[in-house]
């Protein structure tokens, strides 16, 4: 094991990719000589050559949709996309092109596309740089989703996705780019759909991905320490396809559920997963799930407006304490 | 337009023949209500098809738009094969899950008819892009109306395909005989090429001797550049005569294809239009239980 931040992380997987599989390329505006905005491609171009490390015009549909072409004639295109705003751009190829060309031509022919961007509030990007949608790429059907929270995860998935025979949207955080994680020796997959249970717990089910993993984790640490919580916090880590037993079979054992979610609240990943899990342990649930979500508004750059669109700890805090999980253990 | 050699004159009066019989009968079906959804035809680009298509290598990729069954027959697809797709059988190029507009024919390299007006431009830069990555001298046929030309995906891949020097032939069908419809651009479709970097050529789309020639050149400059090219094909969809009955009096003409041969050639045509529906109607519908089919595994 060694430590690497996120980025290093991510940049570790596509390097080694590159490396093993001579079909693999990446494609983005700035990530050859600038090494990508974020600082994630940073060396590849150096390194392998400016055809496999593709600095592109800032053309987001048509980058993506190259990247879909290149994918139906066998290659391994991996698109970055600077910020999750912009791929509203690439919507139309996203969702009318890349996930439904394998269904839409009878299985003909597939689409193995990795497409990267980074989301996330809390750097002062302001109402167009900042938000979260897992939500807009879980509502479609032919779309892997994963939204890794840990530099593990980060290499796991992104290596793992980019031998999908599918199109993935991989999600990263701008927040947790610069984040520490100690990340497995040699080669190191991510399975897709299947949950990390990153603490136990008995009392509650604190349940987030991306940077939320962290602030579940950082509210279990108060909840224990303030109000003698003992939290189980779980990182679906991909959306779709998603590890909903893993969720259930906790929920089953605390009885009480909290989902933290950064984006907005409707039709929100978060309302997906209360529904899907209230169906299935509806009768084991001692309160209503709770809900944890950003404020529905465009992000705002002032700090401290900012903050309070985002959920904070203590707002995790509170919402698994009014679902009870405080008296849990005298019921049990 | 000097006439190809008999054999070629006659292969591609049969494909276009076909290809009008085969929408003709299927226009008939769609009005009785057999086919579903929409059915956009070529009617009146025959010579477009088989002169583009003819101009490519069997390891060239096509791509197309909602007008697709004319480039699936043109490429060689069995018609059985196409209208089972138009009926929304299993035995349709696409099992029947993507109908009219998404037959595609992926071992014949035809990539497929999309259904977004130029969302499958910035996709054949990709095939173009794939070849070059894989050292391969093909050439990506994308084929659409000049409706598509003021999206942006239009300007974002003509540029990118300059850019990066794709071996992609971006065929343009401007219907010129259509009903007066208000101008879209201000500016000449080969000029607006040129400011990309792409060059442009111009041919007639009513004369498939003359799309062959031009649709050839630009694929041997595209394949040698490599580099991508920009062309116009100016039709008129309402021609009389249509450009198969032109293109056959033309073989007449010069002693090509006799009466006799021309009326062979069309009952050939009909009789694999009518096997085709035969086969259509035989092929068995979807069972529900295959609705999931093809989900991304992840």
């Amino acid at each position: 094991m060694r430590e690497l931040t996120y980025r290093a992380a991510l940049n570790e997987a596509l390097a080694e990719e590159l490396e093993r599989d001579r079909r693999v390329l990446l494609l983005g505006a700035d990530i050859g000589a600038y090494g990508g905005a974020f600082k994630v491609t940073a060396g590849l171009q150096e390194r392998f050559g400016a055809k496999r490390v593709r600095d592109t015009p800032v053309s987001e549909s048509t980058i993506v949709g190259v990247g879909t072409g290149a994918a139906m004639a066998g290659l391994r295109p991996v698109v970055e996309l600077m910020t999750i705003n912009f791929a509203l751009l690439a919507f139309d190829q996203l969702v009318n092109h890349a996930a439904a060309i394998r269904a839409m031509f009878g299985g003909q022919v597939r689409v193995p596309l990795v497409v990267r961007m980074p989301q996330g509030g809390g750097q002062r990007l302001g109402p167009q740089h900042s938000h979260s949608w897992e939500a807009l790429f879980l509502h479609v059907p032919g779309l892997t989703l994963a939204v890794p929270s840990t530099p593990a995860d980060a290499k796991g998935l992104l290596k793992r996705a980019i031998r999908s025979e599918d199109p993935v949207v991989l999600i990263e955080h701008e927040g947790l780019y610069g984040l520490r994680g100690e990340v497995p020796d040699g080669e190191h997959l991510t399975a897709f759909g299947r949950a990390a249970v990153r603490r136990t717990g008995s009392d509650v089910t604190l349940i987030g991905t991306s940077r939320m993993a962290h602030v579940a984790l950082a509210a279990a640490d108060v909840l224990a320490a303030e109000h003698a919580v003992r939290a189980e916090v779980i990182d679906p880590r991909t959306l779709r396809p998603l590890d909903l037993e893993t969720l259930v079979a906790s929920v089953r054992r605390t009885r009480r559920a909290v989902l933290v979610e950064e984006g907005w609240p409707d039709a929100g990943v978060s309302a997906t997963l209360a529904t899907r899990i209230t169906e299935q342990a509806f009768e084991a649930l001692a309160a209503p799930v709770a809900r944890v979500t950003g404020a529905p508004v465009a992000m705002p750059y002032a700090a401290e407006l900012e903050q309070a669109a985002l959920p904070q700890v203590a707002d995790v805090v509170a919402a698994a304490l009014s679902t009870g999980a405080a008296s849990a253990r005298m019921e049990a | 337009m000097a006439l190809p050699e008999p054999a070629v004159a006659k292969e591609w009066l049969a494909a276009m023949t076909l290809i009008a019989r085969f929408e003709q009968r299927a226009t008939e079906l769609y009005a009785e209500g057999r086919i579903g959804g929409f059915l956009h035809t070529a009617a009146g680009e025959e010579a477009v098809a088989v002169g583009g298509v003819r101009a490519l290598r069997e390891t060239d990729a096509l791509i197309s738009t909602y007008r697709a069954h004319a480039h699936a027959l043109a490429r060689g697809t069995p018609p059985g094969r196409v209208m089972a797709e138009l009926f929304g059988r299993v035995d349709g190029t696409s099992q029947g899950r993507g109908g009219s507009t998404h037959v595609a024919d992926v071992g014949r390299r035809f990539m497929g008819g999309f259904g977004i007006v130029a969302g499958h431009v910035p996709i054949a830069a990709g095939l173009a892009l794939a070849a070059r990555h894989g050292g391969r001298d093909d050439v990506t046929l994308c084929q659409f109306g000049e409706g598509a030309i003021n999206q942006g995906a239009f300007g974002e891949t003509l540029n990118l395909a300059a850019l990066w020097a794709l071996p992609v032939v971006f065929l343009v069908t401007a219907d010129r005989g259509a009903a007066p419809r208000p101008r879209e651009s201000a500016v000449d479709l080969v000029a607006r090429g040129r400011g990309f970097g792409v060059e442009g050529l111009r041919c007639d789309g009513n004369d498939v001797a003359d799309v062959h020639r031009v649709v050839g050149d630009a694929v041997a400059h595209a394949r040698t550049g490599p580099r991508p090219m920009l062309v116009e094909a100016v039709t008129d969809r309402r021609a009389d005569p249509s450009p198969v009955e032109r293109f056959a009096a033309q073989l007449a003409q010069a002693d090509v294809v006799s009466q006799s041969a021309r009326a062979t050639i069309e009952r050939d045509a009909a009789a694999r239009v009518e096997a085709a529906v035969a086969f259509a109607q035989a092929s068995p519908a979807p069972e529900p239980a295959m609705l999931h089919d093809h989900a991304t595994a992840g």
